[in-house]
This record gives structure tokens, C-alpha cells and sequence, in this order.
């Protein structure tokens, strides 16, 4: 089945592109037409759309879907009533409005087909999307459709939502950014304009024109008052701020800079001795704010701060005397009685009622096999039910339960500023105290020689230190190494993480979801089978809720179906199952119980055996996929990568030892509070640790790590509690990623460097008392663009080689 | 020389313009998505009736 080739494909991959999602098909080729298909998933949305004549949906752009893998959500809680009013936003008779957030838009043709959806149902209207949101706005005749009708239609084609009843989290934020332009906007206004209206006084007036002179200094000032007040003044709030907690940030002399650009302009016109700075006053503002734009176009779509509650369902089925009904999970009480179904995740620690149930409690410790449960046993939230619908009574209320508890850790309440001081502002400190002393040095010698001249060397000092060129160095770096990394699918929380990266000196994995590739496993047979025995391995399997029995049944669910009877079906516990099949005893499971020999050489994967009738056919070798390149990584990285944290047992040691080198510390059985205090204990000997985890289970050691890395295969989906997001195919290019955030940090030195000659110069003019406006005016705006091009130009250089890589 | 103090009243008034027009179209949200608009203009619109049958199919139920 694997060994499908095409040889009209890029030569990098021998295996079939999904025509849906563009993801390499790699268990199973599904086909229509001419068309290959990934999973089920993707074939589905392909026939909804080519049904309703919407195929430009790839003709717009090559693949342009997500994988379909996810388990299909159960969207029955947007029945309830209190749930729907949350939602929606409008409604009369015939006509409502709802606007839900979207993660899976990304690109023209997801655009195209979500404004196309009147299409599939007339009861849709209208539908519009906001892009960088990724939210869509839907309105819909609730007649003919009800909300849980067009959140199952957009699930249908691919495009589920995430539905969250918490308003605020998608409302919060946009304004910043906007506040930000504006402000911006305003500084290069009256940049433009001053600098228009200085020319004349640079130039020379004539004795005749004389009264001009008021007239432009009188302009400037009042097209000064705005940059001073407005865009200028989070600059003041920042710095006093920072000045009554005692610590100096690179605001402090800012501030300084631009108050005594100000007064000195005024004292200047009033005194009629010269045009003053204003100039230098609004571009040195233009450049500053554009500088802190540019370093803000971050990842508005992600967000960066998702908790556990994200991952809860938002409602669940309730039993009680009047029958059963779903309930909001934040109003579950002690002694309800909820009924879980097959793949959700119970929502708050319970009893079970019922005679056994399977639980995974992957999210919850990374152990990959689900566990069982009997009667009365202690299910914690978190916990994922496999198989059999499950009834619980609840002990503890969502907000005191286990899964809670972690979160509740002291490590998410601090603030990442208090653990962290930035390079910028710890430069700016010292910068500010020999630019102080200076200045004071200077006032006694002036004092001693010329006092009138005191206040003006002062003051010219104070401009022209102000330290624009060093304010713009992080921004436009890290701003443009942001882009870099966002081209490779590695999306930093903000700028400052880069620096923090350029720290790293230790590598802590996590195993499930990360090193191997989380739910996907690999399922081969390793023996003879005719389609005749496959079938009978099928239909026995299909009685089995054992993880492992429905890996095998999705692998078999190829093969040709006839009329089959299945008798005498018997499940024994940590050994197999066995039936008889068409008048066939057919029997699959472990070695020891089917009496076979344990294959031993095969240490990559779980075997299931298989016999017919007696006879050894042979078995199916279940693995977990590990994501490739990752030896190639683990060698680059060397010494750096410290160890292995694992929440499953020890049965992958053997595996895992042979990718990871020798130094690397495997430990297994991990909880996530034992993975917080590996980092913790690594990082009190003085280590920098990355974190790299799937953000689940791990989540507190993410957010302990100096840089919490999540890996994750839908960027859109899944965005938890961390500093960076990678996609999995990512992962191999991580330490290229280090190294280009070293190389920033070496490209902002040497911007300091370059600042500080500036610097050099400037104060040279204004110790010796020349700092006419024309120098101020000509100096100040060259040294931000000599910082600002000079360090687009070397990062372009150190990521010249990094290229981007297919979609 | 009159005129060169005219100049600069029109050329600042209308400077003045640019920037109300600037920031009317930062409040009503012309800049909140610069992705969609330029490709929503290049989509061709196909006629409705082209799945009649699947439109009744919706209607009836």
C-alpha cells in the first residue's frame, strides 16, 4: 500500500500529494477521478464542494485545505439555549447574525468558499470574512437553519470553529495597533511639514524677510504640540513609570531627549537665537514609532495565552430525574451525573458509574495507552473516554480539579518581564548614566570657563544622546527576523523571545507529540495475507474498542467487504481477542497468548499477532511515527540537547536511546509537574533551557522554560500557554532557528556599536558648544537610517541561505 | 512676499486634509483587513441557479 510512486511529483517526496490538503498521502490512497486524497476527511469536503459547483475552491490556489484528521467534534451543546444566546449576535424573525473565529483560514481560496457558502445552503445569506482575524460573520435565515447547523456545515467542509463563550478573549484586542498608526500617522504629518517650514531659516532669510522668521517658528510650534502630546506621550507615561519603580528602561532617556529637544526649541524661539529642533524632534518621533510598528506586527491571529479551558468542551449531557439535557460544564456541580461519549474529554475529576470504561489520558500525562477504569474508580479531568459512553458522578467542580491545579501553579502568574530584563534596557541604564555624568561633567567645565553657555551645552547634550538610533536597532532586527522565522512556519509570541533564544544553552524534549508524531501511528503486516483472511482480521476487530484493534481495523479498511458472521467473541485483557469468523477461529494479539515467538529484532514498534485457524500468519507492526530529520537535528544539536521527557512508560527507551545521543538524560513516567521541576532544577545550575513540548501536558514547563517551544501540526488549531509555536515539519530546521537568533543578537551589538559612534561625533559638537539645529537636523535622521538599513541588510545576509520551504 | 504666506496656508490646510482623511479611514476600519478586499474583487461571481436542484433539496426540508 505504501509503495505508490509518481514520478511527476517533487522529487523530494515519493509519495502522492493530497489534492485537499497537499499533505503527503501516507497510509492510505484515496481516489476520485484522477485525484488522491489523504484521509477520508479530505476526500469528503472535496465531493461536498465539487456537488455544489464550487471547485474553484482549488483552482484559486494548490491544496489549499487542512488535514482532516481531527476527531469530528460533537457540536450537540450549541443546542442549548443559554450557550446560543452567548453567541448570537442579532436575530428577528428570518434573519440572524453570528460571527465566529475560524482558525483555519489562511488563504484566497478558504476566503473564496466561506463567502461562497450561500451556495451549499440558501438559508445562509450572506457570510464575510476578516482575514487577519480569521473570524467569519454569518447571516443566516434561523428558519431554515439553526446555529448547530451552520457550525456543522463549516466542520463539513473543513473550516470547523473555535467557539468560546468568553467574549472578551476575542475582543480585547484589537485597538492597540490601531492607536499605534494613528500615532504615527501624526508624526510623520507634522515631520513632513517642520521640515518643510525649516528650510527657509536653514537657508538664510534676507533683512527683509525678517518677520517670516516668526511666522515659520510660530507654525512649527503648533504642528509640535501634537507629536509632543500625542504620539510622544506613552514615551513619558513609560518613563515615569519606570523612573518611580527605580529601574531605568530605554524610555528614561527618550523621554529626556525629547523634553529637551522641546524647551530647548521653545527657549530658542522665545529667545529669537535660533529655529529651534523641532524638526529633529518630529522625525526623531516618525522613525521611534515606526520602529515600534514595525516591531509589533507579530501574530495578531494566534494566540499565545490559550488555557486548559480552551481544550474543555464547553457543555456536557447531564442526567438528572427530568431525563437527560447539556449543561454548561462552569455550572457542573458536586453529584451531578454526566454522560460522557466516545472521544470527548471529561470536563471536571469524577467517580465512574459504570462497570468499566477506557480512559486516554494523553492531554493530561502524555502516556499514549488509554487506561481502564472500573466502577467507583477516580477519573481526573482532562481524561479522554475511548469507546464505550461513559457515566460519572463529578466530585469536584471544573475550577478545584486536578488538571486545574497545575494551572493554578505559581510559574502562570508571573509575569515574564519580572523574570527578564532585555539586553535594550539593561544598555540603556549604563547609557544613561555616562550620558548624565557627561552632561554634568561638561556643566562644570563650562561653568568655569563660559557660564553662559551651561544651559546650552547641557541641553545639547541631552538631544543629541537621545538614543533613537539604539531604540531602533532591537525593533527593525527582531522585527525582521520575525518575518524570517514566520516564513518557516516558526511563530515567536513577540520580539524579545529571539533574544531570550540567543541565550539557549540546554534542549528539553518531550516525547509524545513531539518527538513522534502524535496520533498518527504506522500499521504494517509483516507475513502473508490474502484479501480473504484480511477481511476476517477486519470484521473481528470491528467488536474490539482496544486502540490497538481499531488501528488495525482503519489499516484493513480497504479491502472488500462481503457477508460476514461473527461468533463466540472473547476479549481477554492484556492479551488479545479472539472469534469465529465465516466458520473461521480467528484470533489476534500478543505471542505469548497466541503461542507464537516473539519477534525480538523489531524494537521500533508494538506487534500484534495474528493466527487462523491455528496457524501463524504473522503480525502487525504498530509504531508511532517519529518525525523525520530528527536524528540530523539531534546530531547538530550535539551537547545542547539535555534530555527526554516522557509521560510514557519505559517500553520506547530502547528507540529513543538510539536517535538521541549519549548524553541526553531519558526519563520516562513524567508527570507535568515532574517536568516543571526537571527545568526548574536545570535552570537553578544555571542553564537556559528550551522547552520543546506539545504544549499539553506540558504546558507548566513551558512556561517555566527560559523559551517554551510548542510543536504542533495545525498552527490554526492549536495555539496553547508558550513563547513559540513550530510546525511539526519544522522541527529538523530548529538549530538553524538558534543560530539565526544568536546572529540577531550579534546584529543588535553591532548596531550599538554603530550608535555609539554617532553618539561620539554628536557629543563632540555639543561638549564644544556647536550643535546648531542644521547639525541636529542632518545627524539624528542619519543615524536611525544608517541603523535601520544596515540592519535589514544583515539579516537579510545571515538568512540568505535559510530558504523557504514548500508549503 | 504676501504670497508665499498664502502658499503656506493652502498647502498646510491641505496637508491638514490629508491627514482628517487618513485618520477617518484608520477609525472606520480601512486598515483592519488590507488581504481580503484585493482578492474579493477578482473573484468571478457564477450565477445561483446552477445547483437549482440542490437548492430545492434545502428548501424541502
Amino acid at each position: 500500500m505504501e509503495s505508490v510512486t509518481t514520478t511527476n511529483l517533487a522529487p523530494v517526496t515519493n509519495k502522492l500529494a493530497c489534492y485537499h490538503c497537499g499533505q503527503p498521502c501516507e497510509d492510505e490512497v484515496l481516489k476520485v477521478d484522477d485525484k488522491s486524497f489523504c484521509c477520508l476527511g479530505c476526500k469528503t469536503v472535496f465531493e461536498i464542494l465539487s456537488e455544489n459547483n464550487l471547485g474553484d475552491y482549488y483552482k484559486l490556489q494548490s491544496a489549499p485545505g487542512q488535514q482532516q484528521l481531527r476527531p469530528s467534534t460533537n457540536f450537540e451543546f450549541l443546542d442549548n439555549e443559554e450557550v446560543r444566546q452567548k453567541l448570537i449576535e442579532f436575530e428577528s424573525e428570518g434573519y440572524a447574525k453570528v460571527t465566529l473565529t475560524v482558525p483555519a483560514i489562511h488563504c484566497a481560496s478558504c476566503l473564496w468558499l466561506l463567502e461562497n457558502l450561500y451556495r451549499i445552503n440558501r438559508n445562509i445569506f450572506r457570510t464575510e470574512v476578516n482575514f487577519p482575524r480569521k473570524r467569519v460573520t454569518l447571516f443566516f435565515n434561523p428558519k431554515g437553519i439553526d446555529l448547530k447547523g451552520v457550525v456543522q456545515l463549516l466542520d463539513k467542509i473543513g473550516y470547523p470553529p473555535h467557539i468560546t463563550l468568553n467574549a472578551q478573549e476575542e475582543q480585547q484586542r484589537p485597538s492597540y495597533n490601531k492607536k499605534l498608526l494613528l500615532k504615527l500617522g501624526v508624526a510623520a504629518f507634522a515631520f513632513g511639514n517642520i521640515m518643510l517650514l525649516s528650510f527657509p531659516e536653514y537657508l538664510g532669510l534676507a533683512e527683509t524677510e525678517q518677520q517670516f522668521k516668526w511666522i515659520f517658528s510660530l507654525l512649527n510650534i503648533a504642528l509640535s504640540l501634537p507629536v509632543v502630546f500625542y504620539s510622544a506621550w506613552d514615551y513619558f507615561t513609560s518613563a515615569w513609570k519606570s523612573f518611580r519603580i527605580r529601574q531605568i528602561n530605554l524610555d528614561v532617556p527618550l523621554a529626556i531627549g525629547i523634553a529637551a529637544l522641546f524647551l530647548r526649541s521653545l527657549y530658542d524661539i522665545y529667545m529669537g537665537t535660533g529655529p529651534g529642533y523641532l524638526d529633529s524632534l518630529a522625525g526623531l518621533l516618525f522613525f521611534l514609532l515606526t520602529g515600534r510598528w514595525f516591531q509589533n506586527l507579530t501574530y495578531e491571529n494566534l494566540a499565545f495565552d490559550r488555557d486548559y479551558k480552551a481544550f474543555f468542551p464547553l457543555a456536557v449531557s447531564v442526567e438528572s430525574d427530568q431525563g437527560i439535557s447539556t449543561s454548561l460544564v462552569v455550572n457542573l456541580q458536586k453529584d451531578h451525573v454526566m454522560l460522557v461519549r466516545n472521544q470527548e474529554i471529561v470536563p471536571a475529576d469524577s467517580d465512574l458509574l459504570d462497570e468499566e470504561a477506557l480512559v486516554d489520558y494523553s492531554f493530561v500525562t502524555g502516556e499514549a495507552r488509554p487506561v481502564l477504569r472500573r466502577r467507583g474508580e477516580h477519573v481526573y479531568a482532562g481524561g479522554r473516554i475511548v469507546g464505550k459512553p461513559a457515566r460519572l458522578m463529578v466530585t469536584r467542580r471544573v475550577s478545584q480539579g486536578h488538571l486545574t491545579s497545575l494551572w493554578n501553579n505559581e510559574v502562570f502568574r508571573k509575569s515574564d518581564e519580572s523574570r527578564y530584563k532585555r539586553m535594550i534596557d539593561r544598555t540603556a541604564t549604563r547609557f544613561t548614566w555616562v550620558i548624565l555624568s557627561l552632561a554634568v561633567g561638561s556643566a562644570i567645565f563650562w561653568y568655569l570657563n563660559d557660564a553662559s553657555q551651561v544651559w546650552l551645552v547641557v541641553s545639547s547634550i541631552l538631544i543629541v544622546a537621545c538614543p533613537c538610533a539604539l531604540a531602533l536597532s532591537a525593533p527593525f532586527t527582531y522585527g525582521n527576523m520575525l518575518r524570517v522565522f514566520g516564513n518557516h512556519h516558526f511563530y515567536l509570541k513577540n520580539a524579545d523571545v529571539i533574544e531570550r533564544m540567543a541565550q539557549v544553552d540546554g534542549i528539553v524534549f518531550d516525547k509524545t507529540g513531539t518527538i513522534t508524531n502524535g496520533s498518527a501511528a504506522t500499521v504494517s503486516f509483516k507475513g502473508q495475507l490474502n484479501d480473504g483472511e484480511q477481511e476476517l482480521i477486519r470484521a473481528l476487530t470491528a467488536g474490539s474498542a482496544h486502540p490497538l484493534s481499531t488501528l488495525i481495523h482503519r489499516h484493513l479498511e480497504g479491502v472488500p467487504q462481503g457477508a460476514v458472521t461473527l461468533n463466540g467473541f472473547n476479549e481477554v485483557p492484556g492479551a488479545g481477542v479472539e472469534g469465529m469468523v465465516n466458520g473461521h477461529h480467528v484470533r489476534i494479539g500478543s505471542g505469548a497468548w497466541l503461542g507464537m515467538e516473539e519477534i525480538t529484532t523489531d524494537v521500533q514498534s508494538t506487534r500484534v499477532y495474528a493466527s487462523i485457524d491455528g496457524i501463524p500468519k504473522g503480525y502487525f507492526a504498530i509504531g508511532s511515527r517519529q518525525r523525520p530529520g530528527l536524528s540530523e537535528l539531534l546530531q547538530k544539536l550535539g551537547k545542547k540537547s539535555l534530555a527526554l521527557l516522557s509521560g510514557d512508560n519505559t517500553g520506547d527507551r530502547e528507540r529513543m536511546s538510539a536517535i538521541f545521543p549519549q548524553e541526553t538524560e531519558l526519563r520516562f513516567n513524567q508527570g507535568p509537574q515532574e517536568k516543571l521541576d526537571y527545568i526548574r532544577q536545570q535552570q537553578d545550575n544555571g542553564r537556559h533551557v528550551m522547552m520543546i513540548g506539545d504544549g499539553l501536558n506540558d504546558s507548566g514547563a513551558l512556561k517555566q522554560s527560559h523559551v517554551g517551544v510548542a510543536v504542533t501540526d495545525d498552527t490554526g488549531f492549536f495555539t496553547p500557554s508558550c513563547d513559540a509555536i513550530l510546525q511539526g515539519s519544522q522541527l529538523p530546521a530548529l538549530s538553524e532557528f538558534l543560530q539565526l537568533a544568536r546572529q540577531a543578537s550579534t546584529i543588535v551589538k553591532l548596531c550599538f556599536i554603530i550608535s555609539f559612534l554617532y553618539n561620539v561625533v554628536g557629543l563632540s559638537f555639543a561638549i564644544s558648544g556647536h550643535l546648531t539645529p542644521l547639525v541636529a537636523a542632518i545627524l539624528m535622521p542619519a543615524s536611525s537610517i544608517t541603523v535601520v538599513s544596515f540592519t535589514s541588510a544583515a539579516v537579510w545576509f545571515v538568512s540568505r541561505n535559510f530558504q523557504r520551504p514548500r508549503k | 512676499m504676501i504670497i508665499v504666506g498664502f502658499l503656506i496656508g493652502v498647502s498646510l490646510t491641505i496637508a491638514l486634509v490629508f491627514l482628517g482623511i487618513f485618520i477617518w479611514s484608520m477609525r472606520s476600519g480601512q486598515y483592519d483587513d488590507t488581504y481580503a478586499p484585493p482578492l474579493r474583487m477578482l473573484f468571478d461571481d457564477k450565477p445561483v441557479e446552477e445547483n437549482k436542484a440542490e437548492n430545492k433539496a434545502d428548501n424541502t426540508r
